[in-house]
């Protein structure tokens, strides 16, 4: 392993009934992703509030990625609906500021869909890596 | 400050493998509030709960942080573990150090520095728990079954026999389902009938059930132990408490050219109709796009006939609210349409048929009473090929047909072709399959008679192209095992249709927020250990709405599902997830933007009385959730301005807490 | 120069007060300098003779300040009512912020106000007096000889030369005429920013909100910022903050800021108004509103009483955020 090599932070908020029962079958079938991704759970992708995802780049996160269950599919009817407005409005916002909109994503992945949360969260730490540290959000007074 | 205990598993090598657990242990003993830290092999072993429970006494410890396999695995053992050691069980957080991270990272290296972070989150999350208790709500007793085939009536007989109410929802005119058509059952080939229709008969005696039929599910709210369903009884025309089934009106009807959807079509039947002989309820209903008098008021021929004067032309759609406690999805399934298979000329050629359409051809009491005839010319035919996997196992072809295994058409297949062989035994029986699957009981010696003892040959390899061409149906095939094409002239070819979802699972799925899978299907809570259950709480599946079954699975899992409805509705109260929002009466600004995303309608407001900090008071409109209704998704804590909503259990600073640890 | 004059409105009040319809007038009141306007409560005539103003620097939004005052007071509070300020209104109304009937408000046009700090660029600072006189505005100053004048046009509030509408949502009482909804250009500097590259954008509000010494006047003149207790102010939050430690604190603050008040911003423009910064923050609430009208559909908080806002409502159809970026008016 080289030392010097570049390693994204990534957050990823994964809803409990789709997305982290989809990462968890991505552990059962073993499809490999980087290690740079560190999931936290949350009931609902919709209980993924802005400020979360603000605290994650002000940190040090290089991006952040929001997973939940299909459109249709949300385990609380509509909660996924609400995180697609949210998301749409806070990203473009972000995007607006100068951010680097690629630092963002929302996904849909269901709990079947294991093969796609490997391939997802690989697509985004290799899309964040070639972007770089995350340097216009970060809080310089809380990285070490 | 919390006192936190970090117990590491190994998972024997499934996360030691990956991970140095021992290092992960030596880690988090250095984070705030960790007084205890260790590791070892099964963490959810006997010995592993043990080492749990004294090191909780040992160290008063007040909250636990396991490192070990997904909390949707274990998050419920550890639990309990706590509880019995003598913490809230909700003073527990996992972090996921197996599916998330050793079974998913190779390097060791970078799967300890990953374990320790996921850990550092655990436990600072765990820092800010806080003992929650969950509430409490009544059951209603009674239990609603949604779909009237053999698992829905296997289901309403167990959860009747154990002496509570049960009402059935069937959409057509009678319960029965798919078995009601199928002639013989494999592989013991009794008839379906003489098994389904005593069990019809238990259903219609049984004083527990209730039946509506020719109805379906409105609308449904509430939650567990707690529904409000609303039941659209359609209007059949026909007044079920006074008609008694004599049938004079289905024998003088003069609409009698519609296509009967009992036999698939392929014969007739009246405007006004009972679908077979042993219907429950035998109560006749008439279609109101074939009946004259509803269309344009010309004839009421039935209303004559009808000694009983059962007949009510002016009939509504009627809705039924009810209370129930508990409800079963058995929506069954349906072969696939075969309008896009082209290439099998099902929709050129009257003699290609689904095996579906075979049941009945060769049933008793289907439309040639049981003699196999040509649908075409009613000729018998001499050379019959059979086409497996129709649909099934579509990998290249997934937007026509399915990608699984429709599981039941090999055995079928082997049925039809062994009874074809058995009662026509100069017919030529050609079964055309990718791979022949009988794990069951008795299924594979089932299908080597169909083989050996009956001469039905059996060719790997699938049909190219059915052609039709005179009156024979030219097929070209190919033989894999011989490496060579085959032209076989047939009189009858039948496509084993994939099976698929019945059409009103998804719309009741969304109105049961019950989750489903890309196929429609419904989703159970666990693949494994909870394969009855929906994971929306009080929500049970029954047969192949969860999954593609053969009728004794169907009826195993049936009567699984209501056990655990019997589980449910024996207890008088429920205890709910703690999980769930509360406001912040003192932030709240009474705005409703949290009741304007809340789905169930929990969040209700109310005027309150406020001592201000001049000693004076100001009533102001604040929520308030329903601890019962609430399902914990959080949408209202986003939704919320102040931050007065916030979700027990998932904090916005228990989320914030675990995102400084990952980010610091 | 406004339609109606300061005599007009305190005749109107006076009466009010007289017939006993109202008990109580949120009005303008004098403040240190002829620019320097304050909110003010009026119980009698007098007072208001006293201490009411009316002039072109009259710009304040009243409907925040019925949330708190309008629960206190004995009878019916009067409040005067620009078109912009009644969306405002009807948008708390929307969200049960104050009760409807403690409140008499009277609809008054408004020919747009003057910001002060184009005056000041004009005059320079040291400004001792400033008058109407018809179209224009006199400033005397303590470094000039001569009155300066100055065409009211010139130095009309970026909001009010981009004004949206001056027709009135809300309204018991309408003085003069009633106007219409305007086809205005609110939206233009958005998408100049917008067609910008990702770095250009950085750099305009890096070089804006670095600037920004985190007074809280956008949030406290906000008439959306009506929180019992804000997050920023709040200990339990986790994002408890006021010290702009560095160029990030800001972004974080006026990003949850816009956020909180996406879908439900009027567009008023107080925050703009009060920067003592000069930050142009609107553009982060107009950068949501035209999101939202793009993504959508149309939306104009506060048009009506009991809307659903965006942000709390949804279709099956809504666009992805990914899609939000494929649009093509964004290059970068």
């Amino acid at each position: 392993m080289q030392v010097n090599e570049y390693k994204p932070l990534i957050v990823a908020f994964c809803c409990n009934w789709c997305s982290y029962a989809g990462a968890d079958l991505a552990g059962n079938n073993r499809l490999a992703y980087p290690a740079d991704v560190k999931i936290i759970r949350v009931p609902c992708s919709c209980r993924v509030n802005p400020t979360f995802i603000l605290r994650a780049f002000q940190r040090g996160a290089d991006g952040v990625i929001i997973c939940g269950c299909h459109p249709g599919d949300c385990h609380y009817t509509s909660g996924n609906y609400y995180t697609r407005r949210r998301m749409a409005a806070l990203f473009s916002m972000l995007d607006f500021l100068g951010i680097e909109k690629e630092r963002t994503r929302l996904e849909w992945v269901s709990a079947a869909e294991g093969a796609k949360f490997a391939a997802t969260m690989n697509d985004f730490v290799q899309t964040v890596a070639s972007l770089g540290e995350n340097k216009r959000l970060e809080d310089l007074r809380c990285k070490k | 400050m919390q006192r936190v205990g970090v117990f590491v598993c190994w998972c024997g090598s499934n996360i030691a493998g990956t991970v140095d657990v021992k290092a992960v242990a030596e880690a988090l003993k250095n984070e705030p509030g960790v007084v205890f830290s260790t590791d070892y092999q099964y963490m959810c072993s006997q010995a592993g709960q043990d080492m749990i429970i004294n090191a909780v006494k040992e160290h008063n410890l007040t909250g636990i942080v396991v490192c070990s396999c997904s909390p949707r695995m274990h998050e419920a053992t550890f639990r309990k573990t706590a509880a019995a050691a003598g913490l809230n069980p909700y003073m527990v957080e996992i972090a996921n150090i197996r599916e998330q991270c050793s079974w998913v990272h190779k390097d060791m290296a970078l799967g300890t520095e990953k374990a320790i972070i996921l850990g550092k989150a655990a436990v600072a999350k765990v820092n800010l728990n806080a003992p929650l208790t969950p509430g409490q709500s009544p059951v209603t007793k009674r239990a609603l079954v949604i779909g009237g085939g053999i698992a829905g009536i296997q289901t309403a007989l167990d959860i009747a026999d154990a002496g509570f109410e049960v009402d059935i929802v069937e959409k057509k005119p009678t319960i029965g389902g798919k078995m009601a058509q199928l002639d013989k059952t494999f592989p013991t080939l009794d008839c379906a009938a003489c098994i389904l229709t005593p069990k019809m008969v238990d259903v219609a005696q049984n004083d527990k059930i209730r039946i509506f039929s020719y109805s379906e599910v409105a609308e449904v709210k509430g939650f567990v132990g707690n529904f409000d369903v609303t039941i659209k009884k359609n209007a059949r025309y026909v007044k079920e408490d006074i008609c008694t089934g004599c049938g004079a009106c289905v024998e003088k009807c003069p609409m009698k050219k519609n296509p009967n959807e009992f036999n698939l079509g392929m014969d007739n039947r009246p405007a006004i109709y009972i679908p077979f002989a042993q219907a429950v309820p035998k109560v006749a209903t008439i279609d109101p796009n074939a009946c004259n008098m509803l269309k344009n008021g010309k004839c009421g021929v039935c209303a004559r006939i009808c000694t009983a004067g059962a007949i009510d032309y002016t009939q509504k759609d009627e809705y039924i609210e009810e209370k129930y406690g508990a409800i079963v999805v058995a929506t069954g399934f349906n072969p696939i349409s075969m309008d896009k298979f082209d290439e099998f000329a099902y929709n050129q050629s009257k003699d290609v048929i689904t095996s579906l359409e075979f049941e009945r051809l060769t049933n008793a009491a289907g439309p040639t009473a049981g003699h196999l005839e040509r649908p075409s010319d009613g000729r018998s035919p001499k050379t019959i090929v059979f086409v497996q996997c129709v649909g099934s196992r579509c990998d290249a072809c997934a937007e026509k047909g399915k990608e699984y295994c429709s599981k039941i058409c090999c055995m079928y297949t082997a049925k039809h072709a062994m009874l074809v062989r058995d009662k026509y035994p100069e017919t030529e029986v050609y079964v055309f399959y990718i791979d022949v699957r009988t794990p069951g009981k008795n299924f594979d010696e089932f299908y080597r008679r169909a083989v050996e003892e009956y001469g039905v040959k059996y060719v790997k390899g699938m049909v190219g192209k059915v052609v039709p061409e005179g009156d024979k149906l030219k097929v070209q095939a190919s033989d894999l095992l011989a490496n060579k094409q085959l032209h076989i002239d047939a009189d009858l070819v039948v496509l084993a249709a994939a099976i698929e979802p019945d059409k009103s699972a998804r719309p009741l799925a969304t109105m049961l927020t019950a989750s489903m899978d890309t196929n429609d299907f419904f989703t159970e809570a666990h693949p494994k250990l909870r394969p009855v259950e929906s994971p929306t709480a009080g929500v049970f599946l029954s047969g192949a709405c969860q999954g593609p079954k053969d009728i004794p699975e169907t009826v195993s899992q049936a009567s699984a599902a209501a056990a655990k409805v019997i589980g449910l509705l024996a207890k008088d109260k429920l205890t709910g997830n703690p999980c769930i929002a509360h406001s912040d009466e003192l932030m709240c600004n009474g705005c409703s933007s949290c009741a304007n995303v809340c789905p169930y309608g929990a969040i209700t407001y109310e005027d309150k009385e406020f001592r201000m900090p001049d000693r004076t008071t100001k009533v102001r409109r604040v929520a308030s959730v329903n601890p019962a209704v609430c399902q914990g998704c959080g949408a209202c804590t986003v939704a919320c301005p102040s931050g007065a909503m916030d979700l027990k259990g998932f904090a916005n600073l228990q989320i914030m807490a675990e995102v400084d640890a990952i980010c610091k | 120069m406004q339609k109606i004059t300061r005599e007009q409105l305190i005749a109107k009040a006076s009466e009010l007060l007289s017939n006993g319809t109202v008990s109580q007038v949120l009005g303008w009141g004098k403040g240190e300098f002829d620019y320097d306007v304050t909110p003010t409560l009026f119980s009698s005539a007098e007072e208001l003779e006293n201490g009411f103003v009316f002039n072109d620097f009259c710009g304040a939004n009243f409907s925040k300040y019925l949330v708190s005052k309008a629960a206190k007071a004995d009878g019916k509070l009067l409040v005067f009512l620009k078109p912009c300020d009644t969306y405002s209104f009807n948008q708390l109304l929307t969200e049960h912020r104050f009760d409807r009937e403690k409140v008499y408000a009277v609809g008054i046009p408004c020919e747009g106000m003057a910001d002060i700090s184009k005056v000041k660029a004009i005059s320079g600072d040291g400004i001792a007096s400033i008058n109407a006189d018809g179209d224009n505005l006199v400033v005397t100053t303590l470094y000039e000889d001569a009155p300066i004048t100055i065409a009211t046009k010139d130095v009309l509030a970026e909001r009010c030369i981009n004004c949206k509408s001056k027709k009135h949502v809300a309204y018991d009482e309408l003085m003069g005429e009633e106007g219409e909804v305007l086809a205005s250009n609110r939206f233009d500097e958005v998408a100049r920013l917008e067609a910008m590259t990702a770095d250009e954008r950085f750099a305009f509000w890096q070089n804006e909100l670095s600037r920004c010494i985190r007074c809280n006047a956008c949030r406290d003149a906000c008439p959306a910022c009506t929180c019992e207790k804000c997050v920023f102010d709040n200990p339990n939050s986790g994002v408890e903050n006021k010290s702009p430690a560095n160029e990030f604190e800001e972004k974080l603050f006026h990003i949850i800021r816009a956020y909180h008040v996406a879908g439900r911003c009027t567009d008023c423009g107080e925050c703009s108004r009060v920067c003592p910064q000069n930050i142009p923050l609107h553009l982060l609430n107009r950068k949501f509103i035209k999101d939202i009208n793009e993504f959508y559909g149309e939306y104009q908080a506060g048009e009506e009483v009991d809307s659903r806002a965006p942000l709390v409502n949804y279709t099956t159809e809504d666009l992805e955020p990914g899609e939000v970026f494929d649009r093509g008016d964004n290059n970068a």
